[in-house]
């Protein structure tokens, strides 16, 4: 048996066959032709059917993905169409007489060639799309299937990297877990199998491409392990253990509306992290008891203007609604940078974006913009228990500006006597290590704080969460991340204001007893990890919680820190 | 003919958004337009195609001309220029 550790991306587990993923790379022999027009129409009827094609696919990501990964394909379809790119097939075929396959080929490869000569990384990826749109074409002519294959049954999935075409390709029903040669926690298939609810491992190393199709494995996505043909004895150990998970899974979705309450009956609250309408309405469905992370983005990016003041309404008061007006709601304002530039901003092109004009700072530069999204809001929350956050706070100063520009909108509002939220909470994220160690003085001036696990992560350990050489280091385990977590929480608690957690650590079972022991007030997760933090946070008691909590924050490293919480958590589930 | 030679002055150059918005603008018109980068290598390539805009490479601070040649061309390019100009924000919601 040999034994591969991964980054955990999605937790869970799973036992089954490897199926090795190839994107199988298709190749068109050159032969010679004597009817032009014929290979003609061949394009032609190539180039419509890949065009119904890569309609499905959008709407299909748009209705299951999200819009970014939609406009690939529509990008693609408009690429496939380009006059240059057209001509030159055309030219090949006219003068030299050759196939159509062969020239499709021949032109793609010069544009994509042309592209990755330019020595610019936008431009190589670009590169990228005009080969996958090739491919696609070329599949067509030949007549051949695009992708080597797909599982037929059941399988866990394993690939160097998993591009969004690809994914959307799988049917759910085959799907065991997926494992990455690269990647990180971030990445897209990370990020996917968490909204499915499917295991996940990344950045699995070179030595995961040494293992046979039909092999088979044992996935554990919480802590990032692979075993590759283990015994009997190894896998009934595990079987044991994903049914007596799949088993409180199931009990946890039957509870998903009780209260998350300790052993001892102290509640705690569990609200959900929200993207867009759907994903409020699945919210309500898995039990959460509110809103603790309402990602405005959706409104903002992809698109080339601004939203107008009643449009960003519309969309806010959609969303309340679904969600009602006994429960908090916490929305975070716009938070862009220059990873995900807004067209209509001009932003600066920054050497690294994630250090640079984002969040806050963004909203404090582009004034109308954050202006306009905070009037929304104070309209839209009119009846609601709306909670109002900044994301990416580094100083004092920026809490008291943005203040002032609330407070100022909301004066304005009343000065045009429209109906508005009158009693709103105002709070920060705590992603950034400077505001969590100034803690104790910035609570003073907020309702509550929110940490962000995710960021404030990547940004203690220096370790960009989007590079796969480094993403291993931003983990929210280390125990400078958790002696962060902790300052934060006493801090607030002191000045007798309150705190949550929206990074993926609130979702993360490993996690529940530790903020639970820190005295966490609100743990935010995506909707469909609540029913089964619930049921974890009802498995101990606040006693025990103290305990873990103080025994993990006496180990040294991240490593240890996991084993500890596994251990803890295995012993609380043979313990029902 | 019509021709305009002017500098890209926006940060990404003729990549992304603006050589996206360029190539739209481009598209509405019904003469033939052509643009070069006078910066690099000085060859021609269609307007109207995002790879062949893409190739062309035009960074921030480089030298383009562009040639129409039609029905339309004063407005083709009058309206490109203002474009680029403007860095992408005249004609552009």
């Amino acid at each position: 048996m040999k034994k591969l550790i991964g980054l955990p991306a999605a937790s869970g587990i799973a036992l089954g066959p490897a199926f090795i993923y190839n994107r199988g790379i298709l190749y068109a022999e050159r032969y010679h032709i004597d009817d032009v027009n014929q290979e003609f129409e061949k394009l032609e009827s190539a180039l419509k059917q890949a065009e119904a094609d890569l309609a499905a696919l959008t709407q299909r990501a748009r209705e299951q993905v999200g819009e970014v990964e939609a406009e690939i394909f529509e990008a693609h379809a408009a690429m496939m169409r380009d006059p240059e790119l057209q001509g030159r097939v055309r030219a090949l075929v006219e003068e030299q007489k050759v196939n159509i396959g062969f020239a499709w080929q021949d032109a793609v490869q010069f544009f994509a060639k042309t592209l990755r000569d330019v020595d610019d990384e936008y431009l190589s990826a670009r590169a990228a799309d005009v080969e996958d749109v090739g491919q696609r074409v070329l599949s067509l002519l030949l007549g051949k299937p695009l992708h080597s294959s797909k599982p037929e049954a059941p399988s866990i999935i394993v690939a160097d990297e998993l591009t969004p075409a690809d994914t959307i390709l799988f049917d759910r029903a085959s799907i065991l877990a997926y494992c990455t040669q690269g990647g990180g926690p971030t990445s897209h298939v990370a990020i996917l199998s968490k909204a499915q609810g499917v295991p996940c491992i990344v950045g699995a190393g070179a030595e995961l491409a040494t293992i046979a199709n039909g092999t088979f494995l044992v996935v554990d996505g919480s802590s990032g392990v692979i075993l590759v043909d283990p015994n009997l004895q190894i896998r009934e150990d595990y079987e044991t253990r994903a049914g007596s998970r799949l088993h409180l899974q199931q009990e946890a979705i039957k509870n998903a509306n009780l209260p998350a309450e300790t052993l001892d009956k102290k509640r705690v609250e569990v609200v959900a992290n929200v993207g867009s309408h759907k994903d409020a309405v699945e919210a309500i469905q898995y039990g959460a008891e509110g809103i603790g992370l309402l990602r405005t983005e959706f409104l903002f990016l992809d698109r080339s203007s601004a939203p107008d003041e009643a449009e960003q309404v519309e969309a806010y008061s959609a969303i309340f609604k679904e969600i009602g007006s006994s429960k908090p709601i916490v929305v975070r304002t716009l938070d862009i940078g220059g990873d995900k530039p807004a067209a209509y901003l001009n932003m600066p092109k920054e050497d690294n974006p994630f250090l640079g004009l984002r969040g806050i700072r963004l909203s404090l530069r582009f004034q109308q913009l954050f202006e306009s999204q905070l009037r929304a809001l104070l309209l839209a929350g009119a009846g609601y228990d709306l909670r109002i956050m900044f994301p990416m706070v580094s100083t004092l100063d920026e809490i008291s500006q943005a203040r002032e520009i609330f407070e100022r909108s909301r004066l304005a509002l009343a000065a045009e006597g429209r109906a508005y939220s009158e009693k709103v909470q105002l709070g920060i994220m705590v992603e950034v290590p400077s505001a969590a160690i100034m803690a104790n003085v910035l609570a003073d001036f907020v309702d509550f704080f929110s940490i962000g696990t995710n960021d404030l992560s990547q940004y203690t350990l220096a370790a960009e969460r989007t590079s796969a050489d480094v993403a291993y280091l931003a983990d929210p385990f280390q125990p400078a991340v958790i002696g962060l977590i902790r300052l934060v929480i006493e801090a607030a608690h002191n000045k007798g204001k309150w705190v949550g957690v929206c990074g993926e650590l609130a979702g993360e079972p490993l996690a529940t007893p530790l903020l639970l022991g820190l005295q966490l007030d609100e743990f935010s997760a995506s909707p469909k990890l609540i029913p089964e933090l619930k049921q974890t946070i009802r498995s101990f008691s606040s006693k025990e919680a103290l305990d873990i909590a103080q025994e993990a924050m006496r180990l040294p490293n991240a490593r240890e820190v996991r084993e500890y919480l596994e251990t803890i958590l295995k012993k609380a589930e043979h313990g029902k | 003919m019509k021709t305009a030679q002017f500098v890209v002055m926006d940060p990404v150059g003729l990549h992304a958004r603006p050589a996206a918005l360029f190539v739209k603008l481009a598209s509405k018109f019904s003469s033939d337009i052509t643009i070069c980068n006078l910066s690099t290598s000085g060859k021609w390539t269609n307007a109207k195609s995002i790879l062949g805009l893409l190739a062309c490479g035009v960074k921030q601070g480089d030298q383009v001309e562009v040639r129409a040649e039609g029905t339309d061309e004063t407005m083709a390019v009058e309206a490109l220029e203002k474009l680029v100009v403007s860095n992408f924000t005249e004609g552009v919601a």
